[in-house]
C-alpha cells in the first residue's frame, strides 16, 4: 500500500531522473513537464482510496496493535485508557505452545492451513476447469455462466444457513442423499461437529470461492488471442497441450493474483465458521479467526485476542510477501 | 507497470489481511444525564415465540409508559445469539441504548465493566425500593456485596416438562421425581424411533445450566471461594458425566441433539418425538409450535433422592432476565422511570403472564394467573430450589469454556466414542486452563 504513496512530491531532480514517483497536488504549477504530469495522474487517481484506506483499515489496526500490548479485559474495556501495559505478555501467552491457550493456537493454524490448502486448490480448480469449458460458443453458455455465479452473489450469511440446514444429521438433505437415498453410510453422519466438520467447512468454502475464480479466469481467458489455439491446433497440439502450452502460461499474472487473493480471503474467512457452527467450533474445524473471535470478544480478552491477530498479520504478511517475491521473479524469468 | 501492478496487489493484499485486526475504540464518560428527556432507546430480550411477536407484546406497553410521561421508547428486540456482543460493543464505544435487558447469568461480568448503572439505595428507591423485589432474583443481579448492577424483570427456573399420552403408551403413571426414575422411565420411553429426553447439546448456554445444577447435587461449585475457576473437583466430573451419559451411557437422548443449538429439542418435544424436556417456561413455545395446554405435563427437575429443596436437593438454577440502565444514558430520570413502570405491579402481571415467567416483584405474584400448574412449579423452585449461577467476573468465560467442554463431550458421545470419566475430567481441565483471571 506504501507503495503508492512515498514517494516525494517530484523536485526537479527526480522529474528528470525518472517518470515515476512524481506528486500529483501540483497540477496548477506551470511548467512541469508532460511526462511528470502523465506519470502523476495516476496517484492522484488513487489518493482518496489510499485516504479512505488509512482511515478504514489502517488506523483500526494499529489501535488493535496497541491493544495488543495492554491488559484490556472486561474490567477496562469501558475506558481503554486505564488497561494497564503489559508489554508482550499477551504474545507470550499466545506463542507459548507448551501451554493450553498456545497449543490450541498452534492447533487452529495447523487446521487452518489445510483448510486453505483444500479450499484454495479446490475453489481455483473448480474455476479453471469451468471456465475452459465456458470458452466456446455453445447453445445454453449465458445462461451457464449467470448460474455459475449465483453463489458468489448470494448474500453470505443466508447462504451459509442453508448449508447448515443441509448439514443437520436428522433433517438435513446431504444425509437424506447420502445415507437415505444412496445408502453410502451406514448411518447418518454428523457433519456440524465432531471430525466431518472439516469437510462440510471445505465443501461450503469451495462453493462460495470457486465462481470468483472462474470469474476472474473467465475474463482473462479472453484475452488470449484465437491464433495461437489455430496456430497450435494446425502443429497437431491435442486440447491437454493446449490447455498446458497455450492456456496455463496465458493466465499466469491473473492466477497469481487469484490465488493469492482466494488464500488470504479463506485464511481470514470467518462468516463460514461462525453461521455454520456458532461460537464454538468443533476442534477438527477450529479455524484460526473463530478461534481469535473465542479468544477475545467470548472470553472478554481483547488484549490476548489482538496479540494473536498481529501475529496472523505478520504472518500472513510474510507469506504475501514471499509468494510476490518469488512469483514476480519467476515471472520475469519466463519473459527473458 | 509491472511495478505498479505489484503495488496494487500489496495495497490489496493489506487490506484484506487487516480486516481481522480491525476494531473499533471509544472512551466512556461517568454517569448519566438528562439531555435528551423526551427519549429512551430499549433493547429487549427475545422472551417470546420471535422477535415479531416480542415486538406486538411490548408495543402496546411503551405506548402507556409514552402517555404517561410523555417519554417515546424506540424498541429494539435483539436476539439471543447477539445480544452480549451487542453490549459488550456498546460498552467499548460507550454507544448504547439507555435501557437493556440482560441476562442475569451475565450480571457480575458486566458489572466489572462498570458500563452499568449500580442500583444503590437511592436507585432503588426511585423505583420504589429493594424490598418490591424477590431476594433470590436480586441475589442474581451481581456480587455479593455491592449494589447489583440490575433489577430483575423477569424471574424462571427450570422445570421437567413431559409429554402426557407418551408417558401413558408406556405405561408410565407419574412424572419421575428422581434421576433413576427417569433414566428407568427413560429406557420405556425410548424406542421405535422416539426419544425419552431433549437435550440443546451444542447450546454452551444450556449446557451450562444443566450441569450447574447436577454439579450442585454433587456438592460442587465450578467455582471457589476466592472466585477462582474449580472445573475438575469429583463432584464437576460427576455431574457433567451424569448429564452426558444420558447419551452415551443411558441412551435416553438422542444421538442427533448433540448438534442441537436453536431449540429444536422443544420442537421434538411439540411433534411428539421425544417425551421430555427439561426448560424453563417452554408453554408460549409449545404452544407456537402447535402443542395443546392439555397435552403435555410439568413437574420439579428431578433430584439424586428426596424431594428438592436447598444445597445438594437444588433442581435449578435462578434463570431470570434483568433490567439495566446504560451509565452513559442521556435520559437518566427517564431510564428510572421506565425500570419503575416495567417492574410495575400491573406491568409485572401483564408482561409475565404473556411470558409465561413468573414476577421477581413479590406484590404481583399474588395474581392467580401464576397459581396455574407450570408457573406453580416455576414458582415453587424458585422460591424453595434454585440457586444463582456463580456470580464472578469471569462466569461468561465459565459458560464458553465449560459450555464447550460438555458439547465436545455430547459429539463423542454420539459419535459412539466411549465417555469415561477420565475423558470428562481431561475435558474439563483443558477448559480450566484457559480460564484467565
Amino acid at each position: 500500500m506504501t507503495a503508492t504513496v512515498t514517494t516525494d512530491p517530484g523536485t526537479g531532480k527526480q522529474a528528470r531522473g525518472t517518470t515515476r514517483g512524481s506528486g500529483g497536488a501540483r497540477r496548477g504549477i506551470p511548467r512541469i513537464p508532460d511526462r511528470i504530469r502523465r506519470g502523476g495522474l495516476p496517484y492522484l487517481l488513487l489518493l482518496p482510496a489510499v485516504l479512505l484506506e488509512l482511515l478504514i483499515h489502517l488506523i483500526p489496526m494499529v489501535v488493535g496493535i496497541v491493544m495488543s500490548f495492554r491488559q484490556l479485559t472486561q474490567f477496562f474495556i469501558g475506558n481503554w485508557g486505564a488497561a494497564p501495559w503489559t508489554g508482550l505478555e499477551n504474545y507470550e501467552i499466545a506463542v507459548d505452545f507448551d501451554a493450553p491457550i498456545g497449543e490450541a493456537l498452534l492447533h487452529s493454524f495447523f487446521v487452518t492451513c489445510v483448510f486453505t490448502f483444500f479450499a484454495v486448490g479446490l475453489a481455483w480448480l473448480f474455476g479453471v476447469t469451468a471456465a475452459i469449458m465456458l470458452q466456446e460458443s455453445f447453445r445454453g453458455r449465458g445462461f451457464l455462466r449467470t448460474l455459475f455465479l449465483v453463489p458468489y452473489a448470494l448474500p453470505v450469511y443466508a447462504a451459509v444457513i442453508t448449508w447448515a440446514f443441509m448439514f443437520q444429521r436428522d433433517n438435513g438433505l446431504v444425509n437424506h442423499v447420502l445415507h437415505d437415498q444412496l445408502g453410502i453410510t451406514d448411518q447418518p453422519s454428523f457433519w456440524l461437529i465432531g471430525d466431518n466438520s472439516i469437510y462440510a467447512l471445505i465443501v461450503v468454502s469451495v462453493w462460495k470461492g470457486w465462481p470468483f475464480a472462474f470469474l476472474m479466469l473467465m475474463a482473462a481467458l479472453q484475452n488470449i488471442p484465437r491464433e495461437l489455439y489455430e496456430a497450435a491446433a494446425i502443429d497437431g497440439a491435442g486440447v491437454w497441450q493446449q490447455i498446458r502450452r497455450i492456456t496455463m502460461p496465458s493466465l499466469r499474472p491473473v492466477n497469481q493474483v487469484l490465488v493469492l487473493v482466494l488464500f488470504l480471503w479463506t485464511f481470514n474467512d470467518f462468516n463460514t465458521p461462525y453461521v455454520l457452527f456458532g461460537k464454538a467450533a468443533p476442534a477438527g474445524a477450529d479455524l484460526i479467526s473463530i478461534h481469535i473471535y473465542q479468544s477475545s470478544f467470548v472470553t472478554w480478552n481483547f488484549g490476548t485476542g489482538s496479540a494473536m491477530s498481529v501475529l496472523l498479520l505478520l504472518f500472513l504478511l510474510v507469506v504475501t510477501a514471499v509468494y510476490l517475491f518469488l512469483t514476480s521473479r519467476g515471472r520475469k524469468g519466463s519473459h527473458a | 507497470m509491472r511495478h505498479l501492478r505489484a503495488a496494487a496487489a500489496i495495497t490489496l493484499a493489506v487490506s484484506v489481511v487487516a480486516g481481522v485486526t480491525a476494531c473499533g475504540g471509544g472512551t466512556s464518560s461517568d454517569g448519566g444525564s438528562n439531555e435528551s428527556p423526551k427519549t429512551l432507546t430499549y433493547w429487549a430480550s427475545n422472551q417470546g415465540p420471535s422477535i415479531e411477536a416480542d415486538k406486538k407484546i411490548l408495543t402496546p406497553e411503551l405506548k402507556k409508559f409514552e402517555k404517561e410521561t410523555g417519554i417515546k421508547v424506540k424498541l429494539e428486540v435483539v436476539p439471543w445469539a447477539d445480544l452480549l456482543n451487542r453490549i459488550l460493543a456498546a460498552t467499548t464505544s460507550g454507544q448504547g441504548p439507555d435501557v437493556l435487558n440482560i441476562g442475569n447469568t451475565w450480571s457480575a461480568s458486566l458489572q466489572s465493566t462498570g458500563a452499568l448503572l449500580p442500583w444503590d439505595d437511592e436507585n432503588f428507591e426511585a423505583i420504589g425500593g429493594r424490598d418490591r423485589f424477590i431476594d433470590s432474583a436480586v441475589a442474581s443481579a451481581g456480587k455479593e456485596g455491592e449494589p447489583p448492577a440490575a433489577v430483575p424483570l423477569y424471574s424462571l427456573s427450570y422445570a421437567l416438562y413431559y409429554n402426557k399420552k407418551m408417558f401413558a403408551d408406556a405405561g408410565i403413571t407419574a412424572p419421575p421425581a428422581t434421576w433413576d426414575q427417569l433414566v428407568e422411565d427413560g429406557r420405556k420411553l425410548s424406542k421405535d424411533g422416539k426419544w425419552a429426553l431433549g437435550a440443546e447439546g451444542s447450546n454452551l448456554s444450556n449446557n451450562i445450566h444443566q450441569t450447574f445444577v447436577l454439579g450442585q447435587q454433587h456438592g460442587a461449585d465450578f467455582f471457589d471461594e476466592q472466585g477462582k475457576a474449580d472445573f475438575t473437583s469429583d463432584g464437576a466430573v460427576a455431574a457433567v458425566k451424569q448429564y452426558v451419559d444420558f447419551m452415551a451411557k443411558d441412551r435416553i437422548i438422542a444421538p442427533g441433539n448433540a448438534e442441537y443449538a436453536q431449540n429444536q429439542s422443544l420442537t421434538d418435544f411439540a411433534k411428539g418425538r421425544t417425551a421430555m424436556v427439561l426448560w424453563q417456561a417452554a408453554a408460549t413455545t409449545f404452544a407456537a409450535q402447535g402443542m395443546k395446554p392439555e397435552d403435555w405435563g410439568v413437574a420439579p427437575v428431578p433430584v439424586p433422592a428426596g424431594a428438592p429443596g436447598a444445597g445438594k436437593q437444588t433442581n435449578s438454577m435462578v434463570a431470570g432476565i434483568n433490567m439495566a440502565v446504560f451509565r452513559n444514558t442521556r435520559n437518566i430520570d427517564g431510564a428510572k422511570k421506565f425500570v419503575k413502570f416495567m417492574t410495575s405491579d400491573a406491568e409485572q402481571k401483564i408482561l409475565c403472564k404473556t411470558y409465561g415467567s413468573i414476577p421477581p416483584v413479590k406484590a404481583a405474584q399474588s395474581d392467580p394467573a401464576f397459581a396455574a400448574p407450570e408457573l406453580k412449579v416455576l414458582r415453587d423452585t424458585l422460591a424453595t430450589s434454585a440457586a444463582p449461577l456463580p456470580q464472578v467476573p469471569n462466569e461468561s468465560q465459565f459458560e464458553t469454556a465449560v459450555g464447550t467442554a460438555v458439547k465436545e463431550l455430547f459429539a463423542d458421545a454420539a459419535a459412539g466414542s466411549p465417555v469415561t470419566t477420565e475423558s470428562v475430567k481431561a475435558r474439563l481441565e483443558k477448559a480450566q486452563q484457559t480460564m484467565q483471571s
